[in-house]
């Protein structure tokens, strides 16, 4: 029962330490400065060493205060870097980063190898350790959570602005350097409080998936800082309670037959790997943004794309002929246009189904519903072609939509105009409105 | 929008120019972009800023809204410096400044116009939204308000500035080169808009690139090539002689009208 409170305060802290790195990482991954965390995460080593070394403890104060020293350094370096010299950001922040780290390294096995380094513990900072947290460090985590929200909720609507469209925020006259440092600071504070638990190398990934992720699901910003603050805090949650001896408790294994001992997975990683599973399902499943979404929007485009080119040419085809409904050969159809011939197979296998054609010995023809949908799809086709055309220039903004929008873009007189300009060379196709409505609208999405 | 202030019958405000530069000179990394700019601009007019491809034209307009430094000189609207007149000016940056990406709705960034009104920590509410729609309106976007900006077109996008500029209610607006990327009927609304602003006496800044529109489209004109040729109403300002001193010899004028005219084809 001790271990199982223990653990559940340890939890807590981490889940405020998650939702609290997710919310503010938002905004430095919609500034695109999402490396910044990970700078300032690996240049905290070298200070918490130094501190260290000069402070001969482990008072968390003093090694924070150095962490989040040597933090602020390397971001000067780097804008003094970008600034003056030709090196451009990424590569600045890359250079300053390995070489804080590097450093970072060499203090720590120094100060390891010294006597009173053996129970410095100071590894503990590379990949997090929870096995230690107190009640006072949860309580930090607190303090840090709720001072970081109320910035976050005080200054939305100016962090919003400064992220948008910084030019436009000083033209406003707010002072967007402070409000900068504030963002950044709080950044900063949120990472240094955080190293202890996650470790410098992973605390960038506790910044930037959840903002990365939330961002999927919503194309609002403050969804977007919920949805971060929800998963960030649910990853630290979930990655501490896999780190500890519980679920294996729960299972009814006995911790030692699998020869772990309690500390020996650090919860850091399982952090990231839970707010990493997050951002991948974010990633596959979100609807609108996610990838299997924009596949199933690109395949059903082809599908229609496809659909719409077999009714034009059966058509044209039928043209010469029409009103009566001539039988088209395969290879007539064949030679008309370029095909993919699988899709072509399939889709004329649909729309014999649909009854819009029937077919015969290699030889296709229209039905009178489908002679109805080729006439329709045809003529917005044509008017849409002639548009785009004869009004080049006005229609640049409208050049990506499909030709079934053209009843929705085009003024009513337009499309009249256009009509009987058609017409006029004999190409606009009959419209049968006394026939029944196609089944178009029901086959499309098919 | 609500117009027509005072100064308007003022005959004090009326001598006040709406834009002052004495002695402007910007730098960028020790070299000097813009010289010695002098110029001053009466309210009421729709004033082109011409000039060739890096003449300093975006320089100017941004050291005038103090989002570059002054190498030296000062620049007064309505006779007080930019910094206490800021609630007066309205600002369309080029669309290539931001991130279209980023999660907000037309109608946030619309609403942003009302910041610098609304001050520290105070969320829009019901009157800036409905300003906000008002503005929307004038652009002829009110059915996009709210889509994300992403899924607008780049005249609609440029149309989002201008309304964002509109709710700022201000007296002074400064639009960097909003004709880029948009096509013949978004240009129209966009002037048809401008006229509307000066007919309320307001004074509207344009870096504009089509030569071939300018004397239609503006009755003052700023000729700038690192230095100012001329400022001046169109009529007397935009003559072959000042254009030749500010496009130099290197290009017939008719040539730089033809480039002009093709940098303004919409991008796709």
């Amino acid at each position: 029962m001790i271990g199982q409170s223990i653990t559940f305060n340890v939890m807590l802290g981490t889940a405020l330490l998650g939702a609290t790195a997710g919310t503010i990482g938002t905004f430095a991954v919609l500034r695109r400065r999402a490396l910044v965390g990970d700078m300032l995460s690996h240049a905290a080593l070298p200070g918490i060493c130094l501190a260290f070394i000069i402070l001969q403890s482990r008072n968390s104060i003093g090694l924070s205060l150095g962490a989040f020293g040597t933090g602020l350094l390397a971001i000067a370096v780097v804008t003094v870097i970008t600034r003056w010299t030709r090196t451009k950001e990424d590569a600045a922040i890359g250079i300053v980063l390995s070489t804080f780290f590097g450093a970072g390294i060499v203090l720590l096995t120094l100060v390891q190898r010294n006597a009173t380094g053996n129970q410095a513990g100071l590894d503990k900072f590379l990949f997090g350790e929870t096995a230690g947290m107190r009640g006072s460090d949860v309580q930090l985590l607190f303090a840090t959570a709720i001072v970081s929200l109320v910035v976050v909720i005080a200054l939305y609507k100016e962090f919003l602005l400064l992220s948008f469209d910084d030019d436009f925020a000083r033209a406003q006259g707010w002072p967007t350097l402070a409000l900068d440092l504030v963002m950044m600071g709080t950044l900063a504070v949120v990472t240094v409080v955080g190293l202890p638990i996650v470790g410098v190398i992973l605390m960038a990934a506790m910044i930037i998936l959840p903002g990365a992720g939330a961002r999927f699901w919503t194309n609002h910003l403050g969804r977007t800082l919920l949805i971060a603050g929800l998963t960030g805090g649910a990853a630290g949650a979930i990655g501490t309670l896999l780190a500890s001896p519980l679920p294996a408790q729960w299972l009814g294994v006995p911790v030692q037959e699998f020869g772990l001992s309690r500390r020996s997975i650090p919860p850091g990683p399982l952090i990231v790997l839970t707010a990493a599973a997050f951002f991948l399902f974010a990633l596959l499943f979100a609807p609108q943004q996610g990838v299997i979404a924009h596949v199933v929007v690109e395949v059903r485009l082809r599908l229609r794309i496809t659909r719409e080119h077999l009714l034009r040419a059966l058509y044209e085809l039928s043209e010469p002929s029409l009103p009566n409904r001539p039988k088209i050969s395969e290879s007539q159809l064949h030679a008309h246009r370029t095909w993919n011939r699988r899709w072509l197979k399939w889709w004329l296998s649909q729309a014999e189904v649909h009854g819009l054609i029937l077919r015969a010995d290699h030889s296709v023809q229209l039905t009178q519903a489908g002679l109805v949908a080729a006439a329709e799809v045809t003529r917005t086709h044509r008017l849409w072609e002639l548009f785009l055309v004869s009004n080049a220039g006005i229609a640049a903004d409208h050049v990506d939509r499909d030709a079934d929008d053209v009843e929705h873009m085009l003024p009513a007189a337009l499309i009249e105009e256009l009509e009987q300009r058609l017409a006029a060379t004999g190409k606009l196709p009959m419209r049968l409105t006394d026939l029944p409505r196609s089944p178009h609208d029901i086959w499309a999405d098919g | 929008m609500s117009v027509v202030t005072s100064s308007n019958s003022s005959p004090i405000a009326r001598t006040v120019p709406a834009l002052e530069i004495h002695d402007m000179t910007v730098a960028y990394h020790r070299k000097p972009v813009l010289w010695d700019i002098d110029l001053m601009v009466p309210e009421g007019k729709l004033v082109g800023i011409v000039g060739p491809n890096g003449a300093g034209k975006t320089t100017l307009i941004k050291a005038v809204l103090g989002l570059l430094p002054l190498a030296s000189g000062k620049v007064e609207i309505y006779g007080k410096p930019y910094g206490r007149q800021r609630q007066l000016i309205g600002y369309v940056p080029q669309r290539e400044g931001v991130d279209w990406d980023f999660p907000v709705t037309v109608e946030d960034v619309v609403l942003m116009g009302t910041y610098g009104r609304l001050g520290w920590c105070r969320r829009p509410g019901s009157a800036e939204r409905k300003t906000a729609a008002r503005c929307l309106e004038q652009v002829g976007l009110t059915s996009f308000a709210r889509r994300q900006i992403r899924q607008l077109s780049g005249g609609q996008q440029q149309r989002v500035f201008l309304a964002r500029a509109l709710a700022q209610d201000a007296r002074v607006y400064f639009m960097d080169e909003p004709f880029a990327g948009v096509d013949a009927a978004t240009e129209a609304a966009i002037i048809e808009l401008l006229q509307r602003l000066r007919s309320q006496n307001k004074t509207v800044f344009v870096v504009h690139h089509d030569l071939q529109t300018v004397r239609s489209y503006f009755d003052y004109v700023i000729l700038l090539n690192m230095r100012l040729i001329a400022c001046g109403p169109t009529e007397e300002t935009f003559t072959t002689a000042n254009l030749q001193e500010t496009y130099g010899g290197r290009l017939t004028i008719l040539d730089e009208a033809a480039e002009a005219v093709r940098q303004r084809e919409p991008i796709r």
